[in-house]
């Protein structure tokens, strides 16, 4: 599946709750309860993506041209957006990455929360994932 | 209590009073007497206020306004609260009839509007009943007080070895300051404890006020516990060892009456948007003495009396610490906002916001897994709060989702949040225009976000 079919599916997941805001973020939440569950040992301090409320470990690997993402994160909300940014990127080659243009993020309505900076948000998130997307293009 | 000390709200007594209480030949029931008048006055005022809710809520446009489809419930007052009409007016009358810079035109317009930034400063001076108008010195806000006298006093006074004392429940404002005078003299920060209700060690305190001590900076009350500290102790304790004390008032001014004579604070600081005002505009209040003690922080425009390129002389006080062209619209906006509080009276505001911290705390016990966060015998209308269970993040943004704005995280308190070990805590603080029927909304939104989350 390419990444924008991903960005396709969340957004009608997301227009289910039209303009619900409580039931949209209800479904984030659950989002990040079906993540899988990220071994301990690999929430090292350098994995940390450090945010002014939550904490959030990010872990990849690549294999066969592609990256596969898992996280982890100390409160729930944190943790659903990062399981929707791995349910969008996780698989893909660093290339597509790359050049993701990400428009789900204002389709889904969730944008003004969504693009808060001091929160260890998902800007910090994805600008690590693209981080490592980048390394391994370097790389490979 | 008396009532002559209500400076803004001043009810005249009903004449048969009067006669009654002049004619009381017996002291006992003289007092008696002035008990009953008190209290009937405060119970009216009480009254008066809930009656007005709708008034006083109509004064201020942003409350009207809905958020993700809910009616705005207002309840981070603590960061920074709303503003009513007289000071947006304030503002948009500044712009639209009185512009031009101040203390430097010979024109209408210059003049004119430096009467009203003077007066502005006078507004100030009676509400906090400072002695002298040249004592209430123009800032950015709180912080940008506290670096003024942290850098000026440390300048002067502070050497290796010396000690500053703060206490535990300091904003970070209140901390970053001195830590670095205290780095750059090779001084020592010592920090008063706090006991597990948020209230400061007494005993502690007074053990820590020693022969090093060079200054005290304390606040007045915690922005995350909601603790009143009796500063008028705390300054009455480090005054016996000459010890100046510099008050953090960020979250008093907008609650409570301050009189910076009766506290002989030497230092009282504040933000204008905390108490009614604009952004970008604070209050320095210090001492005259202490502020002709201290050299100027900035230099610039404005500051001084002559210079050439060998030596410059300082203006007098308060120019000496107000470098370049100030929040002009600001200043006047505050005292705005000043009138505004006083209009309601700060006695009557106290009151009823102690109403909504009671019923509110009463209410959100009641939820299973609900721990507070600073239960000081003696505390300003905020709630810290955590949940068994929950980030306190998560439960923030649910409670958004319903249209009710707190804040949550660690508050600018690290230190606290370590000392409690949480990571944070969700915060509704409250103003006089909030409502209980707004704390009903707001403990039915909490439930459904616990529901949500567990």
């Amino acid at each position: 599946m390419s990444i924008e079919t991903v960005e396709n599916e969340i957004i009608e997941e997301f227009a289910l709750f039209e303009d619900n805001v409580f039931d949209k973020f209800g479904h984030l939440i659950d989002l990040g309860k079906s993540l899988e569950q990220m071994d301990p040992s690999l929430k090292t301090e350098d994995r940390l993506i450090k945010g002014c409320q939550a904490n959030v470990w990010l872990y990849s690997e690549f294999k066969d041209g592609k990256i596969y993402f898992k996280a982890d994160a100390d409160a729930d909300y944190a943790k659903g957006l990062v399981a929707m940014m791995i349910r969008v990127f996780t698989g893909h080659a660093p290339e597509e990455i790359l050049n993701a243009p990400l428009e789900f993020i204002k389709k889904i309505g969730l944008d003004n929360m969504l693009s808060m900076k001091r929160t260890g948000g998902l800007e910090s998130m994805i600008k690590q994932m693209k981080l490592d997307a980048l390394a391994y293009k370097m790389k490979s | 209590m008396a009532i002559s000390h209500d400076k803004s709200n001043e009810i005249p007594l009903p004449i048969p009073f009067k006669i009654h209480y002049f004619r009381a030949k017996d002291s006992l029931f003289r007092i008696i007497l002035n008990f009953a008048i008190v209290k009937m006055i405060e119970l009216k005022d009480i009254s008066k206020l809930s009656i007005e809710i709708n008034k006083i809520r109509a004064d201020f446009p942003i409350l009207s306004r809905k958020v993700n489809g809910k009616s705005l419930i207002y309840f981070d007052n603590g960061a920074t609260t709303q503003k009513p009409k007289s000071v947006i007016d304030a503002i948009d009358n500044y712009y639209k009839n009185q512009n031009a810079n101040i203390h430097r035109g010979v024109h209408t317009l210059s003049q004119e509007v430096t009467v009203a930034y003077e007066n502005a400063r006078a507004t100030i001076q009676k509400h906090l009943n400072a002695k002298h108008a040249h004592e209430i010195i123009f800032t950015k806000g709180t912080t940008d007080s506290i670096n003024i006298v942290a850098s000026s006093f440390g300048k002067k006074f502070i050497s290796k070895g010396d000690e500053v004392l703060i206490s535990a429940m300091e904003h970070h404002s209140n901390i970053l300051p001195w830590q670095q005078v205290c780095e750059e003299k090779g001084a020592i920060l010592k920090v008063i404890p706090i006991n597990e209700n948020g209230e400061l060690i007494i005993s502690e305190y007074k053990r820590l006020l020693t022969d090093k001590t060079k200054i005290v900076a304390i606040t007045h009350i915690s922005n995350t516990l909601g603790t009143i500290n009796n500063v008028e102790e705390l300054i009455a304790l480090a005054h016996v060892k000459n010890i100046p004390v510099l008050v953090d008032g960020a979250q008093a001014i907008p609650h409570m009456s301050v009189d910076v004579q009766l506290l002989s604070a030497d230092f009282y600081v504040f933000s204008a948007h905390k108490v009614f005002g604009p952004t970008g505009v604070g209050i320095l209040y210090g001492k005259e003495k202490w502020l002709n003690e201290l050299p100027p922080y900035q230099v610039g425009g404005g500051t001084i009396k002559t210079v050439t390129f060998e030596k410059t002389e300082y203006a007098d006080l308060p120019l000496k610490f107000e470098a370049g062209t100030p929040h002009i619209e600001g200043g006047i906006g505050l005292a705005a906002a000043i009138d505004y509080i006083n209009e309601i009276g700060i006695k009557n505001i106290a009151a009823y916001e102690h109403e909504l911290l009671v019923y509110a705390t009463e209410a959100i016990l009641k939820i299973e897994g609900v721990k507070i966060i600073g239960t000081a015998k003696e505390k300003a209308s905020v709630i810290s709060f955590v949940v068994e269970g929950l980030h306190p993040y998560d439960v923030g943004v649910l409670l958004d989702a319903q249209g009710v704005a707190v804040r949550t995280g660690h508050h600018c308190t690290q230190p606290l949040m370590n000392f409690y070990s949480i990571p944070g805590t969700i915060r509704a603080s409250f103003a006089f225009y909030n409502t209980k029927e707004e704390i009903d909304q707001f403990i039915l939104a909490l439930n459904k976000s616990i529901q949500r989350l567990r």
